[in-house]
């Protein structure tokens, strides 16, 4: 029996979509039941190694329905298989329960994605920003946000040579 | 949104914590390579408390494979684990083609595994040999070094550049290979590498000092190597069997005979162990397929509109011409298909895997990356708390952090 | 300097100064990405930057002479760059080692800055990415003929120039809506919490 199959019938066939696309199989879950799908994954179908946690910012996605999403790799260490979680959320406030109780992997991947979407963890033990300046404003990734910046890297003093 | 800490930081100052002080470590310090900062709690010389403050060194690497298209960023993604960039372009590569589907010609596969397998040694050597010097060792470090040139020779010899070579390309190589590439090999691999190889391992197998301050440091359990994400030689030396080219074989993988090495201590050690004879066991395939490099073309047909033709293909036909004016073009270049994937390769420091999300244009409208210095530092405060401020050095050296990694 | 020597004297020592220090450049390795795996690859033994007196790397910059900025340097680097630079005693050097420590290089993004030369005084360049280390050493040896050249024993050849001497700052060429003041106070990036946490 599939993975999809029993995710199926734990969960009933209308509430997740499954796809597939090359060797990605994958299910699209509701925030609602997204823990339980996690926990599900974990303790019974034996995904035990969570491989990645990838933030998308769908604005000029084609026929995206949905700003953010975030894909969740995951692995089964023994028998190598891999499957692939996907939550969309929308903007004012997205947030979404963490998964550091079950995979302690999951903590520096998830600050990344809130430093780098904005996207909120609910119940991270330790949820502030990894890779930009604590004082920083913006989300860097998200796609309103331009390439070179909005100047914040040219806010420094320069030293002059007869001060130094 | 507010940006409030949810961590206290340092403890709280309870009467009994009153004697702990804090110690800044980095960002430039020697011994954390590159640009890392942990801020220390230490009780005497003990480690009671290690918060990693990183992204000294973030570039914004995510942004611009928004912005360079498919073949252009694999300059960037050559950058990010600095000391095995080749490894870095197969990973790229490998996912853009899973994504578009590409099947490789059988030539550009042996190749591509040989040079990923040497840039493989060269990452470990580096690892190796800068986890020696850290512990007081500098002749390991010496001895790894020159090996280390040996292969930017091979590599120079081939693409032009010996650091890096942005060799790879959709579908194919920047150029092939010739007999004199082939003949370097051979003398490297049966030469120059033994040699060093095992004059590395005289230095430090035995060496009571490099041994007293490995042993027993940093200790992961085959558990915690699992639930905290580990991979490649730090899984595992903690057991865990995970290699991706045997478990998901990619590239010319399959046809060779080689073994996962692993071990079961889970301490610095045990790293040193896995990385000397992963070494080893690079060799031995780079044997396996230097000998065997089947002919044909190393880029896949033309008719694919896929490749770069080379010069003769575009002065000379007006195919070529087409294909290279449709490729180099702006608004037209490559069209994959509005999907997303995944695809994973075996870094030298673990599963180095990449999320690609397609809108059918040229280039990627996500390219995520799956770093594994980034995932290995995160377990950085769980291996050193209780140990003392001079296994930092020894627990940082054997997780091999690469900042341009770490940080992207 | 309070006490005056005659001219001849003083030239006579500032050539004597001059010889010592161009053949024992101390570097401090501020190595931050690739260029840093280059820089080591000078100092071991293929390439054996000792021949011209420069291997001492001295992680401490209290004791070197010049810093080799070698890799990109980001937002919240540049005041750890620039505390370093300021903790060098006199007379000091700077090469900017790369592309990206030139002038940003390939990365021009939100977070890396566009050369250092915008924030500390900078003596040579070196193109490349990365250099090759016989760059780097031909960096090192310009460098030793500008100390031979203008050197002084009191380091008064840097008192005249009190001016910004790094390309035009790039925040204002864009348009004011564009420019924004990040929160916070970067002299302070060096902490974790402000103190009065």
């Amino acid at each position: 029996m599939s993975v999809e199959d029993k995710l199926k019938e734990r969960f009933g066939s209308e509430t997740l979509e499954f796809s597939q696309f090359r060797h990605n199989r994958r299910a699209i879950v509701p925030v609602e039941k997204f823990l339980d799908v996690m926990s599900f994954l974990k303790t019974e179908l034996g995904f035990n190694y969570l491989a990645d946690i990838a933030g998308i910012d769908y604005l000029n996605y084609p026929n995206a329905k949905h700003r953010y999403g975030v894909v969740y790799a995951l692995a089964n260490v023994s028998t190598a298989e891999r499957f692939f979680v996907k939550v969309l959320l929308d903007d004012p406030e997205p947030l979404l329960p963490s998964v550091y109780e079950l995979w302690k992997g999951a903590d520096w991947m998830e600050r990344e994605v809130y430093d780098m979407f904005g996207v909120v963890f609910d119940g991270h033990p330790d949820l502030r920003r990894i890779l930009m300046p604590e004082g920083f404003a913006s989300f860097p990734l998200r796609k309103d946000y331009p390439l070179r910046g909005r100047g914040e890297r040219h806010n420094f003093a320069p030293i002059i040579r007869a001060e130094a | 949104m507010p940006l409030e800490a949810t961590s206290t930081f340092p403890l709280e100052e309870t009467a009994d914590k009153e004697f702990l002080y804090t110690l800044n470590f980095g960002p430039q310090h020697p011994a954390t390579h590159t640009t890392l900062r942990l801020v220390l709690t230490l009780e005497g010389e003990t480690i009671v408390k290690a918060v990693p403050d990183i992204g000294y060194l973030h570039s914004g690497f995510e942004k611009l494979g928004e912005d360079l298209d498919y073949n252009q960023y694999v300059t960037i993604v050559d950058r990010m684990n600095y000391i095995s960039p080749i490894l870095n372009e197969i990973a790229w590569h490998h996912a853009v083609e899973t994504l578009m589907g590409i099947e490789l010609t059988p030539r550009c596969k042996y190749i591509r595994t040989i040079i990923g397998e040497l840039a493989r040694i060269s990452d470990h050597l580096l690892c190796v040999g800068a986890a020696a010097l850290d512990l007081g060792g500098i002749t390991a470090f010496l001895y790894a070094f020159n090996m280390r040139e040996k292969v930017y020779n091979i590599f120079e010899r081939m693409a032009g550049q010996r650091f890096h070579p942005s060799f790879t390309r959709v579908g194919g190589l920047m150029f092939d290979v010739d007999d004199e590439w082939v003949n370097m090999i051979r003398d490297f691999i049966r030469n120059d590498f033994p040699k060093a190889h095992a004059d590395i391992s005289k230095l430090l197998n035995k060496n009571r000092i490099f041994l007293d301050r490995t042993k027993g440091v940093g200790v992961l359990t085959q558990e915690e190597a699992i639930n905290r994400s580990a991979s490649g030689p730090v899984a595992r030396a903690s057991g865990v069997p995970r290699d991706i080219r045997k478990d998901e074989p990619y590239l010319a993988y399959k046809d060779f005979d080689f073994q996962v090495v692993c071990a079961k201590a889970g301490d610095c050690c045990a790293r040193y162990f896995v990385r000397m004879e992963e070494m080893r066991e690079s060799v031995k395939i780079i044997s396996q397929a230097v000998e065997n490099i089947p002919t044909g073309p190393v880029n896949v047909a033309l008719d694919d509109k896929l490749t770069i033709p080379d010069k003769t293909a575009t002065y000379r036909s007006i195919e070529g011409l087409i294909q290279h004016f449709e490729l180099f073009m702006w608004n037209r270049r490559w069209h994959p298909p509005v999907e997303e994937c995944y695809a994973a390769t075996e870094g030298a420091n673990g599963e180095l895997g990449f999320y690609i999300v397609s809108d059918g244009e040229g280039r990627a409208y996500r390219a995520r990356t799956r770093p594994p210095s980034f995932i290995h530092f995160s377990m950085f405060p769980h291996l050193i708390e209780g140990h003392t401020i001079s296994d930092v050095p020894a627990v940082l050296g054997s997780l091999n952090i690469i900042a341009a990694e770490l940080d992207r | 300097m309070a006490v005056k020597f005659p001219d001849f004297i003083v030239s006579k020592l500032d050539w004597l100064a001059n010889q010592a220090r161009a053949y024992s450049l101390w570097p401090m390795p501020f190595a931050t990405a690739c260029c840093g795996i280059e820089l080591m690859a000078t100092a071991s033994s293929r390439y054996d930057i000792a021949r011209f007196g420069s291997e001492a790397m001295r992680f401490s910059p209290r004791q070197c002479d010049v810093m080799i900025v070698a890799g990109r340097v980001v937002m919240k680097m540049v005041p750890v760059m620039q505390r370093i630079w300021q903790q060098m005693p006199e007379p000091k050097w700077c090469i900017s080692m790369g592309a990206c420590a030139s002038s940003g290089g390939v990365f021009d993004t939100y977070a890396v800055v566009q050369g250092i030369d915008r924030f500390i005084p900078v003596d040579v360049y070196v193109p490349g990415c990365p250099p090759r280390p016989e760059q780097l050493i031909r960096a090192v040896l310009d460098l030793q003929e500008k100390v031979r050249a203008t050197g002084t024993i009191n380091a008064r050849e840097f008192e005249g120039r009190k001016e910004f001497e790094g390309p035009a700052p790039l925040a204002r060429q864009l348009a004011p809506d564009q420019t924004m003041i990040v929160p916070g106070d970067f002299t302070t990036a060096t902490r974790l919490r402000p103190e009065n946490n």
